[in-house]
């Protein structure tokens, strides 16, 4: 058997293929572009709940605040630490971030402006992030589909806390409600938009199909989550913004797609808050940059002057 | 700037009587950092009870294109397992 035929014969068994393991040129590059962008968009995915941890309404809603960010910090470390097995370092993948080389979801590219946005990004962000990542726990590639079994364990409480946190605003005053329409509003478009482009203007899908990279088109994914999500939306009394959502008799619904140009243009980094996050994330890395010197110079030095015991 | 910090290995014990597990890496200038920040990364919810760090570098895997020449022979071997053995009914052996 030639190496690329126990390659076809590992991922058509189901089995997972490991970082030291023979693979094609274009399996090792669209995992490098994947995870890394699903690196990047949890390190970018901080920065709109981020800014709210001083602000949360409660003590209560604060320490969980902090706990989801945190997370978000570690799952974007843990897919760093993926990647890393391709042959790629971390450094290089921030660079290309920073040079905007690489992605990251655009759906971090729009605001939070009421604490309602926070909870709309948990419950229907989080909610999508977890429809897109449990089938990639099953991957091909073993230490993705382990630290993505390790990120979907933690993930499901960032959407419940997302859904307390609007059933607590729905009970609440007119202005509460009020508030938390208007976030799902603004968040139900960017939180669709997290599965991707429509399955026909998505031309790699067929070969991660074929790789076992996904396990699902963008297309199912999406439909999942709209039938999951609008008994919920119904449960809270809060109503999606689509005019065309409508339950079939099956239990699925039908709705509209997203809007392909507002997509399109998000991807070109024109989303509304796309310059404010890719600004924040490079000015972090730079004002940080004393820290990694201060460690480099430590451990120098510890090279000439070995510590006496 | 060249300074790169090295890559560590994380190695998790569930609880006490278990192995240590490996779960994932992480950089960090020395074995001190390395274990305080596998601590942060890796068990934020009670997952373990003990933590091993190694250099990357210091982990040497058998070849990958030699599997079948390292594992396979094994298979040949069946007499190594107790059930390839019979045992005559009624006797507990």
């Amino acid at each position: 058997m030639t190496e690329q035929e126990q390659f076809d014969e590992v991922v058509r068994a189901g089995r997972t293929v490991e970082s030291a393991d023979w693979m094609p040129d274009g399996y090792r590059a669209t995992l490098i572009r994947q995870i890394a962008q699903h690196a990047h968009s949890e390190i970018i995915g901080m920065q709109p709940e981020g800014a709210w941890l001083t602000r949360a309404p409660s003590l209560r809603r604060k320490a969980i605040l902090i706990a989801k960010v945190q997370d978000e910090a570690g799952h974007g470390l843990y897919l760093y630490g993926a990647a890393e097995t391709l042959g790629i370092s971390r450094s290089e993948m921030l660079d290309l971030l920073h040079a905007d080389k690489h992605r990251y979801a655009m759906s971090f590219d729009y605001g939070v402006p009421t604490w309602a946005d926070v909870a709309a990004l948990g419950w229907l962000g989080d909610g999508a992030a977890i429809v897109n990542q449990v089938p990639l726990s099953r991957c091909s590639y073993g230490p993705y589909a382990r630290a993505m079994a390790r990120v979907c364990k933690e993930e499901s409480f960032h959407q419940r806390q997302g859904f307390e946190a609007m059933a607590a605003l729905v009970a609440g005053t007119d202005a509460q409600r009020a508030m938390a329409q208007a976030a799902v509003d603004r968040w139900w478009w960017p939180a669709l938009m997290l599965f991707g482009p429509p399955d026909d203007e998505s031309p790699r899908t067929a070969d991660s199909m074929r790789w076992g990279i996904k396990r699902n088109t963008n297309d199912e994914l999406r439909r999942k989550f709209v039938d999951m999500t609008a008994p919920q939306a119904e449960h809270l009394g809060l109503t999606l913004p689509d005019p065309k959502l409508r339950r079939r008799d099956d239990g699925t619904y039908e709705f509209t797609t997203i809007d392909l140009e507002e997509f399109t243009n998000n991807l070109r980094g024109q989303g509304p808050y796309a310059r404010q996050r890719r600004d924040y994330r490079r000015d972090a890395h730079a004002n940080g940059a004393w820290v990694r010197e201060a460690v480099a110079a430590f451990q120098a030095r510890a090279q000439i002057e070995p510590e006496v015991a | 700037m060249s300074y790169v910090e090295p890559l560590w290995e994380v190695f998790l014990r569930a609880d006490r009587g278990l192995s240590h597990v490996h779960v994932g890496s992480l950089h960090a200038p020395d074995p001190e950092v390395a274990v305080l920040s596998a601590r942060d990364l890796y068990t934020r919810r009670s997952e373990g009870v003990s933590l091993w760090v190694v250099r990357s570098e210091n982990i040497h895997t058998s070849d990958p294109g030699k599997r079948a020449q390292y594992f396979e022979s094994a298979a040949e071997k069946p007499y190594r397992h107790a059930r390839h053995y019979a045992v005559p009914e009624g006797l507990n052996l």
